[in-house]
């Protein structure tokens, strides 16, 4: 199941993997199957795409949501890797934080935005906080979850090598679930992308989800398709450049703690 | 460095005073809570190991022997007894005790040479000694092609080989060795039995090993604690009474065979 596939098969398993829906939604459009104000034909999104950005400036909105997106993760990462280290290392941390965690995990983001208005107003701090709340917790979960993966082995020959628990922390436990993280973060980008739409649902004036939601009110849809489309393009380059981190970072890592 | 001059005599050596072990247990016992009942490991365990001794101690699965060493390093608290270390009680691991496990125990983001400074590193040694001290080690268990080679790359015996030169390094008083070389193939094993031979007569290490493998016991030590279980305890002391060097055809004799048959007798009984 797991084995290696000839070149040409990954060359070409791709291919098809993209070029088939493409097909299906040319041939769905260009007959007109399906009306133009469901489902635009392909080249009429990448003209209203490039209009966008000669005309309305698209880029500012793509540079205000990565803003966004990039601003709500960091603090997710800076927040989530120190809790999840020290919650998967000691059992009294794991007592302090894990009945939070768990509880308001389980609370769906959207509703606590009424609060986050209260709280931070409808500004740009607002719409950070969102992507931020939407990713943290899984962050933690997930990282808590990688240190506890390491092999007690690893941390008894740290000891009986004279580690302390700080050593131990720094020198072992950080380096040993480096990979995971880097995973968790790979994993929790896309999550970011998804609170973002949300996080522009409130007063935004630019962005991509911003657009989108206009785009969609004046039933524009391939101006929703093209956003869409960018936002995808975005995702794949941040993943494959968490993935290239992952790499340098971590060369010594498995291939099977390092997800494709 | 090891020493391998003669052992400076005891300066306030009387013969009446008795030695201080090495490493003593005494009166050791542990009991787990599982499934809500108390579940006695190791009852009353008492063990000495002189200095330069190498100690084999078998025992079936499940007896006890992995929590007995892991209390020995400190990683684990007895329910009753103590450890002691040249006469001083212990608590807690520390670098006087080195441990060798059987498996997963490098550090694989760290070359092997890195694995092997770890331990020199927090012990405060300057650079330079330290690299002394990786290339003399690394030589002692023939891995200095390999130091700058990150644990995934090695095989199962050569990863072994890392973790003990890592663990020699740190030159501890004990070393504890937890079936380092029980998911070893068959012949990788005996070559490592070898090595380990030669690594006692370089260094004269004090040496406890655990094992289930009855040959490996006998081949390896100089005295061999056989464990009962359930509960873990002490059946027999019994020393080897073999020439203190070794080779692999020994096994083949009829005084091995007879140590042999009587250790599987007494484990089986
Ligand atoms: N943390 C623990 N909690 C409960 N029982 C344990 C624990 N660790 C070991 N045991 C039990 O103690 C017994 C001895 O285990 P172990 O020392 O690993 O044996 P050995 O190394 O001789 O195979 C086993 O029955 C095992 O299930
Ligand atoms: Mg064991």
């Amino acid at each position: 199941m797991r084995r290696g596939i000839p070149t040409w098969l990954k060359i070409l398993m791709p291919i098809v993997g993209i070029g088939l829906p493409l097909l299906l939604w040319s041939f769905l459009s260009y007959n007109g199957l399906v009306k133009d104000i469901f489902l635009p034909t392909p080249d009429k999104v990448i003209t209203t795409g490039l209009e966008l950005f000669r005309e309305d400036d698209l880029i500012k909105d793509i540079l205000a949501s990565t803003g966004r997106v990039l601003g709500g993760f960091i603090a997710a990462a800076l927040v989530a890797i120190p809790i999840g280290l020290l919650m998967g290392t000691f059992h009294s941390m794991e007592g302090l934080f894990s009945p939070f965690v768990s509880a308001v995990r389980y609370m769906p983001v959207a509703a606590f935005v009424p609060l986050i208005i209260i709280w931070a107003g409808i500004e740009e701090p607002a719409k950070i906080l969102i992507v931020f709340m939407g990713i943290v917790l899984y962050n933690i979960t997930m990282i808590v979850d990688g240190v506890k993966a390491i092999p007690d082995e690893v941390l008894n020959a740290a000891y009986t090598l004279g580690a302390n628990r700080w050593v131990l922390l720094s020198k072992v436990i950080f380096p040993a679930a480096l990979p995971s993280i880097i995973n968790t973060l790979r994993v929790n980008i896309a999550g970011a992308w998804n609170f973002l739409v949300l996080a522009e649902l409130l007063a935004a004036s630019e962005g991509l989800g911003f657009r989108i939601l206009r785009s969609q009110r004046y039933l524009q849809t391939d101006r929703v398709l093209f956003c869409i489309l960018i936002i995808g393009v975005i995702g794949l380059t941040t993943d494959y450049a968490l993935k290239r981190l992952g790499m340098v970072l971590t060369p010594w890592a498995e291939q099977g703690e390092r997800q494709s | 460095m090891v020493d391998l001059s003669p052992l400076p005599l005891q300066s306030n050596g009387s013969p009446s005073q008795q030695i201080v072990p090495k490493l003593s247990v005494h009166g050791l016992s542990k009991t787990f809570q599982y499934q809500s009942q108390p579940l006695t490991v190791l009852d009353n365990v008492d063990i000495e190991l002189q200095a330069n001794e190498f100690i084999c101690l078998v025992g079936s699965s499940g007896c006890g022997k992995s929590t007995l060493l892991k209390i020995i390093a400190g990683l684990m608290s007895p329910s009753e007894g103590e450890v002691r270390v040249e006469g001083e009680a212990v608590e807690g691991p520390g670098s006087d005790r080195g441990m060798v496990f059987q498996s997963y125990s490098l550090f694989p983001w760290l070359t092997v040479a890195k694995n092997v400074e770890f331990g020199l590193k927090l012990q405060g040694m300057a650079k330079k000694e330290r690299q002394e001290r990786i290339a003399y080690y690394l030589d002692v268990v023939g891995l200095s092609r390999f130091a700058n080679a990150l644990p995934k790359q090695l095989s199962g015996g050569m990863k072994q080989r890392a973790a003990i030169a890592r663990a020699l390094a740190n030159e501890p008083e004990v070393m504890l060795m937890d079936e380092p070389f029980g998911a070893l193939d068959a012949q990788t094993k005996e070559q490592l039995q070898q090595f380990m031979q030669e690594i006692w007569e370089r260094t004269h290490m004090t040496i406890l090993m655990v094992t289930h493998d009855v040959e490996e016991a006998i081949f390896l030590s100089h005295r061999v604690y056989i464990m009962d279980a359930h509960p873990g305890r002490i059946r027999e002391n019994l020393q080897i009474p073999l020439p203190e060097h070794r080779e692999l055809e020994i096994k083949l004799t009829p005084e091995f065979l007879n140590l042999k048959r009587h250790i599987t007798n007494q484990l089986g009984h």
